[in-house]
């Protein structure tokens, strides 16, 4: 570091005193503008190469009217939209409702709270597969823990659950809660210790409730970074292809179904037309989040 | 010692009363599937809390690849370990150097790349997921492992570019005028200035990129299909296809998977939960 520095002030000295003009301002800025293009050149490649081929070919596959016509008299397609929205507006707000909740817990000065954390993350690191396939096990009809116990208290058979595209649905939403809650509770958790202790502790002085303190202090600092979160996580939660997948399938009969998984189902019947017809017809949903999300983030 | 007052008593309680739900939520998926990977075939389905005769068993049929389903676990855990490193050290090249391009030598045109890398990483995969199986195709890739790397760079360049941006936004202008002072040129600027200061990013991104690449499913089941060049979660998906499926075994197998990225996130607890996540929604 000293070496630099020393090196550092002799050339500027060197500069400040002899009496060479300055190399032209064009000779100066071209070196590191070619090597700019150069290292920006890797990710480009990438970007034309996997990003905007595969667009550009996925819309001109969907170019056709009668496509979108197909996938209008598909009932598969109108019960995808419909499952589609309950896993968005159920699985969304009763995840981040939950996240702003435990956030509230974990922040608590406990040690035994610190040490549950750790634990708490974990659904979040590891990888979503295997825990799914688990879930899955253990709601088989005849040899799932959760029917063997229902029969051991009971005496009675329990349902088949994941045969039930009610249940089914309601399950993959609950798996994706479970994987995704850390996640947001966490980002939450990092909202909340922003907020000054003072304020806290001026309302405990002023005899404030509990609600009162949530709702005066906690909630009007957080609102902006929970809706945030709520149009990040309406993204992923649009694009979570396995909760659905690996747990039911999209079955019984092709019942539970979401758009992430619905171009998978396509693709192996063989419609490639109608599996990008039903990827643009989640645009209208993707694309203003994606609009919004780009936003915020490029301020 | 001090007697708590029974006000104190009752906050604690009302906290156990939040912790125990959540632990026994947490836990349930993850002991379900530890219990079956410790339990003999036929104490597994016993709905038991602790197998009567636990035992290793099934990680020593696991290993010997002694099952149908298993007889090419090491050639598709390889193929995982393959794969995930090839994507984190390229998506690392790729990142930094863009980075460095946009946040240091202020290429022209470098703020509509990060914008369309943006762009790219709020479109969920699943979509992308379809058109991208048909273009590996074209490109007559399908079933080669560079199919799943560069897909799987494709989708984690983006963040890891932003993320890398963001950091390096932060450096002082000062480091590089006086290097270039020096007459150091943008690759030696790179280099010798730049790398060794970005380091604690670069090990956070090149840490995300590789979990990114080895918890992949959708893209490794499109792209793969071959039994000696599938990844791992593709090889446990297949478990599913038979209804005979060795169920212990595949959660051994699914243990054995998930232990990997679960030791590296706790390793790097403090750079995935503070500096990475926390990224995405900074308001």
């Amino acid at each position: 570091m000293s070496y630099i520095q020393v090196k550092g002030a002799m050339t500027a000295i060197t500069y400040s005193t002899s009496d060479v003009p300055s190399p032209p301002l064009s000779a100066r800025l071209s070196t590191p503008q070619v090597w700019g293009i150069v290292m920006l050149a890797p990710y480009l490649l990438v970007f034309l190469a996997f990003v905007v081929y595969p667009i550009g070919y996925g819309l001109w596959l969907a170019r056709h009217p009668a496509s979108y016509v197909a996938l209008y008299n598909d009932p598969v397609f109108a019960r995808a939209v419909v499952n589609t929205l309950i896993f968005l507006i159920i699985g969304i707000n009763v995840k981040m409702l939950i996240a702003l909740f435990l956030s509230g817990f974990f922040v608590q000065s406990r040690t035994w709270i610190r040490s549950l954390s750790v634990l708490f993350i974990l659904p979040w690191a590891v990888p979503s597969i295997p825990t799914i396939l688990s879930v899955r096990f253990m709601f088989n009809p005849e040899w799932g823990v959760i029917n063997n116990l229902i029969f051991k208290f009971t005496g009675e058979d329990g349902p088949n659950w994941l045969n039930n595209p009610a249940m089914g649905l309601t399950l993959a939403i609950m798996v994706h809660i479970w994987k995704s809650l850390p996640f947001w509770t966490l980002i939450l958790m990092t909202g909340r210790l922003a907020i000054s202790n003072d304020m806290f502790e001026a309302a405990d002085v002023d005899g404030a409730s509990w609600w009162q303190k949530f709702r005066f202090i906690t909630w009007p600092s957080m609102q902006t970074l929970y809706l945030t979160c709520t149009l990040l996580s309406m993204i992923w939660t649009l694009g979570d292809f396995n909760s659905v997948y690996l747990l039911t399938g999209g079955g019984p009969a092709d019942l539970t179904h979401v758009l992430s998984t619905l171009g998978i189902r396509y693709l192996r019947l063989d419609q490639l037309d109608l599996a990008m017809a039903s990827i643009v017809c989640a645009m209208p949903l993707v694309l203003p989040l994606v609009y919004f999300m780009m936003k915020r983030l490029s301020r | 010692m001090r007697v708590p007052t029974l006000r104190e008593v009752g906050t604690e309680a009302r906290l156990l009363l939040i912790g125990i739900p959540v632990l026994i939520w947490t836990l349930i998926p993850i002991y379900h599937m530890f219990l079956f990977a410790i339990s003999p075939k036929q104490d597994a389905f016993a709905g038991k809390l602790w197998p009567d005769h636990p035992t290793l068993n099934n990680f020593r049929i696991v290993f010997n690849q002694q099952h149908y389903f298993l007889r090419d676990f090491w050639a598709q855990f390889g193929n995982s370990v393959v794969i995930a490193v090839a994507v984190g050290a390229l998506t690392l090249v790729i990142a930094t150097s863009a980075a460095f391009a946009i946040s240091r030598l202020r290429v022209r045109g470098g703020r509509t790349v990060m914008n369309l890398a943006l762009f790219t990483y709020f479109i969920p995969a699943a979509f992308l997921a379809v058109p991208m199986y048909r273009t590996m195709g074209n490109y007559g890739l399908l079933n080669n492992h560079w199919s799943l790397i560069l897909a799987m760079v494709t989708i984690a360049s983006p963040y890891a570019i932003w993320v890398l941006k963001q950091a390096s936004d932060k450096l002082p202008l000062e480091l590089d005028e006086a290097a270039i002072m020096d007459g150091a040129t943008p690759l030696q600027l790179f280099r010798m200035v730049y790398v060794p200061l970005m380091l604690p990013s670069l090990v956070a991104i090149g840490t995300y990129a590789l979990l990114l690449a080895w918890n992949e499913y959708l893209y490794a089941f499109l792209l793969l299909s071959k039994d000696t060049e599938i990844t791992l979660p593709v090889a446990l998906g297949n478990f599913l296809a038979a209804d005979d499926s060795p169920w212990e075994l595949l959660m051994t197998t699914g243990f054995i998977y998930a232990l990997p990225p679960a030791a590296v996130y706790y390793a790097f607890r403090r750079y995935m939960v503070g500096g990475l996540t926390a990224g995405a929604v900074k308001s």
